[in-house]
């Protein structure tokens, strides 16, 4: 037992703490150094889910019925699985239309409907009632077991003003309006509360762990002992067995884990962690992990404190729920059980504090707004700064739903579980999923159809769970509960139409769901969408699919931009307005807002505006009557819609066209390119050509003119000159021959006569007919051929022609006497080799591949040899890449040149092949 | 990976997911029996639990950044 001064202490110490994170997440934030724009913060903030119930109601289920306590936490599992669709999704329509709520995102989709963001708002206060009461129950509960004496039943409560839990909940709802009501956003984003609710489920999850620790490894000797000592006691060990000795509830099983699956995402304080504080949407690839990994561990231990608590206390002694606390309490440690507390405080501080933030702005832009700006002081026509108006209605609508739940606490709470209150909110959340997941995927249903939908399914709900729960608290009578309404039985709440066979909370899931899908589907199907439901289906559906600049805007009218202005100014302030539509001018309108044209981008980027802080309902009907609209019908829809798609496709074709536009100039001027460097290739040719020929006219002639000027010349002589003339004449015909040969080859009107070759004869015969001038020269000449090798497809005369000319370039290089050529021959599974080598002084690195080149011989006259065009490796080179294979210029060792080539067996026909 | 793929193999993982949670899977644990001591359903639970919380992270984690932008 603890002094309840202390209790209070710390639990305000506590909420202090609590705020000076936000404060200071806030002052991070307008610094522009966010601690919220993480993964991690974000999954943890999502474990706002794991409110009282989870930290007290889970164990005092576990007590009772054993695994029954996890449904609601494989349900998120579940959910999670499909977040990374279905999520993403949401946060992208509502990041697209500033939606701040679920009562705004289903408003705004059916056409943006005040009587249905209303419904929705009316069904969220009352179904979420109960769960607020939960908290007060949870805390109330925890406060009396810490400061009575163990197994002491709470003082009964004295007059009212002296509740402690009266005051907790005032706290409360003082705390949450500086959280989240202390200024207006267009978005509705809290860094500090999402900084505050991260840092709660921290702590939640420590102090629980560190019961749960305590339990089993300090109370008992670990989980083995523990559950070893559990198998001893008939009544505990049931509890751990499957069915525990009855038939397995799987339609309960099955119900409950689609309950939670739904609450997890359609809670108000869900929704507004996940979906409206979510700040980057990739922040949700790790959380839809993270986030099932923490329901995992904090329930880890549910099990093992719910088992040492009855082992330790006997069945049925103590308040189970509070197992958490009484533990630690009765072993004497304190603290561990202060800690515990302070975990239970966060648990249900953090659910309480989102919960009315997003409840408190669903009343007020959803249920408040609309019925205010249709009266005559605040309607359109006031000019009322209603700015500090929004945020008082905020505060009061906080203060309003905490006092609610206090009231049902009151009334309802002593007679339930923790789980059991619960349990009828998450059912009345339920209510949402049908019009708001049909919304996003399916683009025929109507405002009607939801409407039907969410009244059918509330008012089953409210029948068959939440009036049974008032009766069996006492406060009705519940003569309709046993006999049904008006004493006829098949109306009986929890066996409607006598379906007898589920238990009531997965009676009434069936019933209201069936009943919503039904409405929904078959009043939706009652005829087509109006435009406003079809352009809002459009752009909720297909939100994916749109770029926000290319989105069709649906509005056609006529507007003024300083009414507009003006409108933005009273909602959120001169300041604000002033600086929003100047960041709308400097994108638009190049700048200037005097260039601003109040076309229907303009009304639309208002009205979004504005949908941030009062709603897109409240928007619609402040914009509509600012502006003069002319009403739109289904074809005028489908006109904008075919308009923006042709829009769409028009620039989508101009961009094709001028990528393609691009790709051709690309392509011209590498042609170009390459046309002038053929150009140069060619006059380079010419000029070579004409250089070559002249060198042995020139000396011809010469010759000529000398033997024709001195008639007296010596016979000797002359006979010298004249062989000059004829060696000369010859190597000019040789020359014009290598010419035509290789403009041949290189047009393509080369002869080719393909036959089978065989290399070893063929080199044999060439090595012949070489062999008298090698020997002149003093050169050796050795051979290494194979014994024998395939034969290869080939033209044998141009092949001979290359060898030739190898093996003359090979003589011409080496040196005379003392000389050596070497002519090889090796055969490959692909082709054959042949090699020339010689010892003369070979070629430098730099020019290798220059030898190839037309009328290259190698440069340095010292080695130049007379008698060469300067075609023959050109022509080579031509002819062996013609069948397929390679020639070049191999390092030799020993010095010298080394030239191979490799003819490959399956040798293409060249093209020009007259055979 | 494209997106589609993604998309796909979150499908099918849920699919198992509601598979293994249900009935008749579920009655697989249907068993007095232990497990290092420990009551096999609840084990079997959180074991199954474990396991769909590691698919799943290695599914998302594999998938593309998305393009879209902070607000």
């Amino acid at each position: 037992m603890l002094p309840a001064s202390l209790l209070i202490a710390v639990s305000f110490a506590y909420l202090l703490a609590l705020f000076a994170i936000a404060w200071w997440a806030d002052r991070r934030a307008q610094a522009g150094r966010s601690v919220i724009g993480n993964a991690w913060v974000y999954a943890l903030s999502l474990a706002v889910y794991c409110s009282a119930w989870t930290y007290f109601g889970s164990v005092g289920r576990a007590a009772g019925s054993g695994v029954w306590f996890l449904p609601i936490y494989l349900g998120p599992m579940l959910a999670m699985i499909l977040a990374w669709l279905v999520v993403r999704k949401m946060i992208r329509i509502a990041r697209a239309y500033r939606i701040t709520s679920i009562a705004d995102f289903i408003a705004s989709r059916y056409g943006k409907s005040p009587s249905l963001a209303g419904l929705v708002t009316l069904i969220t206060v009352v179904g979420i009632v109960p769960y607020m009461a939960l908290q007060l129950k949870g805390i109330s509960s925890a406060y009396a077991v810490m400061t009575s004496p163990l197994g002491a039943m709470a003082a009964r409560a004295g007059p009212w003003w002296a509740d402690s839990t009266l005051y907790f909940a005032l706290a409360l709802a003082g705390f949450t309006i500086v959280f989240g009501a202390r200024h207006l956003d267009t978005t509705e984003r809290h860094e500090g509360m999402v900084a505050a609710i991260a840092f709660e489920s921290l702590v939640k999850l420590l102090a629980f762990v560190a019961v749960g620790l305590f339990v089993t490894y300090g109370l008992f000797n670990g989980l083995g002992d523990l559950f070893a000592r559990a198998r001893g006691d008939d009544g505990i060990r049931r509890l751990l067995q499957f069915g525990q000795g009855q038939p397995f509830a799987y339609s309960q099983w099955a119900g409950l884990t689609l309950l939670a699956m739904l609450s997890v995402i359609f809670l108000p304080r869900q929704f507004q962690v996940m979906v409206v504080e979510n700040v980057h949407e990739s922040h949700l690839r790790r959380a839809v992990w993270v986030f099932p990994l923490y329901l995992l561990l904090i329930n880890l231990f549910v099990l093992p404190i719910a088992i040492g608590g009855l082992l330790h206390f006997g069945p049925g002694r103590m308040n189970a729920e509070m197992f958490v606390l009484s533990l630690p309490l009765a072993q004497g440690w304190t603290m561990l059980a202060l800690a515990a507390f302070v975990g239970g405080l966060s648990a249900a501080t953090g659910m309480v504090i989102v919960e009315a933030i997003a409840v408190s702005t669903m009343v007020c832009n959803d249920l408040v707004m609309p019925w205010l700006l249709r009266t005559r002081r605040f309607g359109a026509r006031s000019a009322a700064d209603l700015t500090g108006m929004l945020l008082g209605i905020r505060r009061l609508a906080i203060l309003v739903i905490l006092m609610l739940g206090y009231l049902y606490f009151h009334l309802a709470g002593e007679a339930y579980a923790l789980v059991s209150i619960g349990l009828i909110s998450f059912a009345a959340v339920a209510q949402f999923a049908p019009a708001l997941l049909g919304g996003m995927y399916w683009k025929g249903g109507t405002r009607h159809g939801a409407m039907a939908g969410l009244l059918a399914g509330f008012l089953c709900w409210a029948y068959t769970l939440m009036l049974p729960s008032l009766a069996k608290s006492g406060w009705l009578d519940d003569g309709f509960l046993r006999d049904g309404l008006f004493g006829i039985v098949w109306l009986k709440p929890e066996a409607l139409l006598g379906l007898g066979a589920l238990d009531n909370l997965t009676h009434s899931l069936f019933w209201s769901l069936l009943l919503n899908i039904g409405a929904y589907v078959g009043v939706s199907l009652w005829r087509l969408p109006t435009a406003a439901e079809a352009s809002q289906a459009l752009l909720f559906v297909d939100v994916d699919r749109r770029s926000d600049a290319r989105q069709p805007v649906f509005w056609q009218g006529r507007a003024q931009a300083p009414a507009l202005q003006a409108l933005l100014a009273r909602f959120l302030g001169v300041e604000r307005a002033q600086r929003l539509i100047d960041g709308y001018a400097q994108e638009q309108a190049g700048g200037t807002v005097q260039a601003l044209v109040a076309d229907a981008r303009l009304v639309q980027f208002v009205e979004t505006q504005l949908a941030g802080a009062i709603g897109s309902a409240s928007a619609r009907v402040m914009v509509a009557s600012t502006v003069e609209e002319e009403a739109l019908d289904l074809q005028d829809v489908m006109r904008i819609l075919d308009e923006a798609s042709q829009l769409r496709a028009y620039s989508h074709a101009l961009e094709e066209k001028s990528v393609s536009l691009e790709r051709a100039t690309a392509e011209l001027r590498q042609a170009n390119e390459q046309l002038t460097s053929l150009d140069r290739l060619k006059d380079d040719f010419m000029s070579s050509v004409t250089h070559e020929l002249r060198t042995p006219l020139t000396s011809i002639r010469a010759m000529a003119e000398l033997i024709r000027d001195e008639p007296d010349m010596p016979a000797e002589q002359r006979q010298q000159f004249l062989g000059i003339v004829v060696v000369e004449a010859e190597r000019l015909s040789r020359l014009v021959n290598q010419v035509l040969d290789m403009a041949k080859i290189e047009a393509g009107h080369a002869e080719w006569h393909n036959t089978a070759v065989d290399m070893r004869a063929l080199l044999e015969q060439a090595a012949g007919s070489l062999a008298e001038l090698m020997r002149e020269r003093g050169i050796t000449l050795s051979l290494e051929l194979p014994e024998q090798v395939a034969p290869l497809q080939a033209d044998a005369d141009r092949i001979t022609q290359v060898v030739l000319n190898l093996l003359s370039n090979a003589a011409k290089y080496a040196p005379q006497d003392g000389g050596r050529v070497r002519l090889s021959l090796q055969e490959s599974p692909d082709g054959v080799k042949v090699q020339v080598q010689d010892n003369g002084p070979g070629v430098p690195l730099e020019q290798r591949e220059r030898v190839f080149e037309k009328f290259r011989q190698v440069s340095g006259d010292d080695h130049y040899r007379p008698g060469g065009t300067g075609l023959g490796l050109p022509i080579s080179r031509q002819i062996v890449e013609r069948f397929g294979g390679r020639l070049w210029l191999e390092p030799a060792p020993g010095g010298g040149a080394c030239f191979a080539f490799f003819l490959p067996f399956g040798a293409p026909v060249p093209s020009g092949s007259s055979s | 990976m494209p997106d589609v793929l993604v998309t796909q193999r979150l499908v099918a993982l849920f699919g198992v997911a509601v598979a293994l949670l249900n009935f008749p899977l579920l009655a697989l644990w249907d068993h007095d029996s232990h497990w290092l001591g420990l009551p096999l359903f609840p084990v079997a639970l959180f074991a199954i639990w474990a396991l769909l919380i590691g698919l799943l992270a290695w599914v998302v984690e594999r998938s593309p950044e998305p393009a879209q932008g902070t607000r």
